[in-house]
């Protein structure tokens, strides 16, 4: 269901945050919890795997710009593993 | 340590109370405890004198509760200790294990009473003399004394603080009920008089320290306190010397080898025993606790008649004084044991020697009288 | 497809034994989650890192204190409360949290659990509720849900679960809340909370255990039980303490939110001198 809104007209004075996504490589899991729970769909499962054979995140290629530092991954993750950092513009 | 909180004089004392005197002046400011008979009054003393010296008593829901309590004060620094009989004793098992193998310091009483199970609360026993030495599951080392007097009781509850500390070793303080609830002269020393141990304590970088590694041949680690910034890891699983858990078959043979020697390689400092005329002698009795009372007795009246008997009392039970007893074994031609129970020390003399080794047992209840013994001294000396 | 930066240490290094990483616990286990939290809360305390200590009992949930890197004792099944009694009774000074499971605490360590609510000591409680013994395979436990599966419970587990939120609270809690591991920016809060809370302070943390209970119960990937939170968990603090039982049968809601906040004075031993 599509949902209408108004634009707020002062939209435009508001800084969106940017984050930039860190990964530690051999702690992730492959648990996925980062990437279905990221509420801008940043992330999606690679290909790849890690040594120990888990899938890790890697960015989606359309979404690259869209992490807004909102770190609900940096809390999630059980391994330590994925953070991220506000960019600075 | 203020000297004003240690009752410096001469008293008629009950031997629960002088233990707990006996902690206060070796500087206990922790009790965690249960009642159970008999060594209620331990904790009742205790709970009335924390409070006058800025001390702790905290009265726990169970036993197991008690000593995992006693462990945490002793690993924030505290010397710490608790007071129970068998039922309590053998609730405490898991957590004395856990003792051993963190190393942590701490003084468990056990004023032994008729066992096993409920048994006989309010009178005496001596049946777990071997759950001191083997009570928790896997191999450690421990140290147990048993006193004979309410003296005895205050003078070797402070050895034991002095013991654990230096040892970073449970020890058992093994009483009997006689020896818990008899009133009898105790002279309480002055401040100064009484001996301190100190713990190990770490030097050098905190960053470096590895809180299970025996710098010296003492086998002893130095202690680091929670709140003192070494960052310590402790754990009952099997670890290494930094204390990180660790897996392996070759670091659990490191670990429990060091544990066990640390106890062993120490028996000098930690075996303490009494003679009463063992030169000459061609029999020896062995006890230890209030049964020593009615041993002492029976051998005065057996040398009074002539027999070339002599007296070992037992003041550690563990670890056992095996080379003392081998070199006696040189010259005697019979042991006696005496004990309150139906045969525990006994097996730790027969193991020792070749000669006959007649026991004098009793299952509790009752202290062993002299006759007893007697006959047994006679009947040996009759046969050597 | 775009890699992430890829780095070899995270911010949160410094509080954990960094060299200990990876950690033990299966993909998709909430303890992760929640030892981050406890972490991140720490850092946030102000509270001197030295003056932190950690205890944890047996089981999955006790494996975190081998973890953190701060003063911390892994100590036997059940008996992480009495053990940090003692610690913070003997130094008052120090901040005493226990990090442990459903069955650790509210089994074996059930009875410790409820004195030291009574007694109102000062210490953190944080109790991962994955409502089974997940680090023996898992079985059933005091938390496990009625008819839920589980290796010891194959024909759906015959007994009710306690609801530890009114259990703590009558038994005369300070602070008692009830989050998930989905609610991750609540758990840091409460915990932060209970730090400066004098009293006994007590967090529930539901978390997913997919290997033990979550394969026994068609929630084979921690993603499936933190979707699960999302859409029955229900913020409603001032729901009547006994309905907060928790039933994951369809439709039913899970409560969660700060359901006691009381000031009742902290155990005090009672003293009538200096220290010496």
């Amino acid at each position: 269901m599509k949902v209408f809104a108004r634009t707020p007209v002062n939209l435009g004075e508001f800084n969106i945050p940017r984050g930039r996504v860190h990964l530690i490589l051999e702690r992730c899991k492959g648990c996925n919890l980062c990437i279905e729970l990221c509420p801008q769909q940043v992330l999606q499962v690679s290909d790849m795997t890690n040594e120990k054979g888990y899938h890790y995140p890697e960015i989606r290629l359309d979404r690259e710009d869209s992490c807004v530092n909102c770190e609900f991954c940096t809390m999630v993750c059980p391994e330590f593993a994925i953070y991220t950092l506000e960019v600075e513009e | 340590m203020t000297s004003s909180h240690i009752l410096t004089g001469r008293y008629f004392m009950n031997g629960d109370h002088a233990c707990a005197e006996g902690a206060i002046a070796a500087g206990c400011r922790f009790f965690g405890g249960y009642p159970i008979t008999p060594s209620t009054e331990i904790a009742e003393r205790l709970s009335r004198r924390m409070p006058q010296i800025g001390g702790v008593y905290i009265q726990m829901e169970d036993e197991m509760g008690s000593l995992a309590t006693v462990l945490g004060a002793s690993a924030a620094g505290a010397r710490s200790m608790t007071a129970t009989s068998g039922p309590g004793f053998s609730l405490m098992m898991e957590n004395i294990g856990l003792a051993a193998m963190m190393e942590l310091p701490c003084l468990v009483v056990n004023v032994q009473r008729g066992s096993p199970s409920t048994g006989l609360p309010t009178l005496p026993g001596q049946a777990d003399v071997m759950q001191a030495r083997w009570g928790s599951h896997g191999d450690y080392g421990v140290v147990a004394y048993a006193p004979w007097s309410p003296q005895e009781f205050f003078d070797l509850t402070v050895h034991s603080f002095n013991v654990a500390d230096r040892y970073r070793v449970p020890v058992l303080l093994m009483a009997d009920e006689v020896v818990g609830h008899m009133v009898e002269r105790v002279e309480i020393p002055e401040a100064d008089q009484i001996p301190y141990w100190e713990r190990k304590r770490p030097s050098g970088s905190k960053k470096d320290f590895n809180p299970f590694k025996a710098i010296d041949d003492d086998l002893v680690p130095p202690l680091a306190h929670a709140g003192e910034g070494y960052r310590v890891h402790f754990t009952g699983l099997t670890h290494d010397e930094r204390g990180y858990p660790d897996m392996s078959a070759d670091t659990h043979q490191l670990l429990v080898t060091r544990l066990v020697q640390k106890i062993n390689r120490n028996t000098k400092d930690l075996i303490r025993t009494e003679a009463f005329h063992l030169e000459g002698a061609r029999v020896v009795v062995i006890a230890f606790g209030s049964t020593a009372r009615s041993a002492r007795r029976a051998v005065r009246v057996a040398r009074e008649r002539g027999m070339p008997v002599g007296f070992l009392r037992l003041i550690s039970i563990w670890p056992f004084p095996e080379q003392l007893i081998r070199d006696l074994a040189q010259d005697v031609d019979a042991f006696v044991v005496a004990e309150m129970n139906l045969g525990q020390m006994i097996h730790e003399v027969e193991r020792q020697v070749d000669q006959p080794v007649l026991g004098v047992h009793h299952a509790g209840g009752v202290m062993l009288a002299p006759q007893p013994i007697l006959e047994a001294i006679e009947k040996v000396t009759k046969n050597g | 497809m775009v890699k992430p930066l890829l780095v070899e240490e995270h911010p949160l290094d410094g509080m954990i034994r960094a060299d200990r990483m990876p950690h033990i616990w299966c993909p998709g286990c909430g303890i992760g989650i929640v030892m981050r939290c406890y972490a991140q809360a720490i850092i946030k305390s102000g509270i001197e890192l030295e003056k932190h200590v950690v205890v944890s009992g047996i089981g999955c949930s006790g494996r975190v204190a081998g973890y953190m890197n701060i003063d911390s004792y892994h100590t036997t099944h059940g008996r992480g409360i009495p053990f940090a009694t003692g610690l913070k009774l003997a130094n008052p000074d120090l901040c005493v949290s226990i990090f442990s499971g459903d069955g650790d605490l509210a089994a074996i360590g059930g009875n410790h659990l409820i004195h030291a609510a009574r007694r109102n000591i000062d210490i953190t409680v944080i109790c991962a509720n994955n409502f089974n013994y997940g680090m023996t395979g898992g079985q059933m436990g005091p938390t496990t849900p009625y008819g839920a599966k589980s290796t010891t419970s194959i024909y759906g587990c015959p007994e009710h679960p306690f609801n530890l939120v009114y259990l703590l609270a009558a038994a005369g809690a300070n602070f008692v809340s009830r989050w998930t591991t989905i609610h991750v920016r609540q758990v840091i809060d409460d915990v932060l909370y209970a730090f400066k809370k004098p009293g006994f302070s007590f967090i529930e943390v539901l978390a997913p255990c997919p290997i033990g209970f979550g394969k026994s119960n068609d929630l084979e990937k921690g993603i499936d039980e933190m979707l699960l939170y999302r859409e029955r968990c229900v913020h409603k603090p001032d729901t009547p303490l006994d309905q907060l039982g928790i039933d994951l049968r369809e439709d039913q809601p899970i409560y969660v939110g700060r359901f006691i906040d009381r000031e009742a004075p902290a155990y005090q031993p009672i003293l009538m001198e200096e220290k010496t």
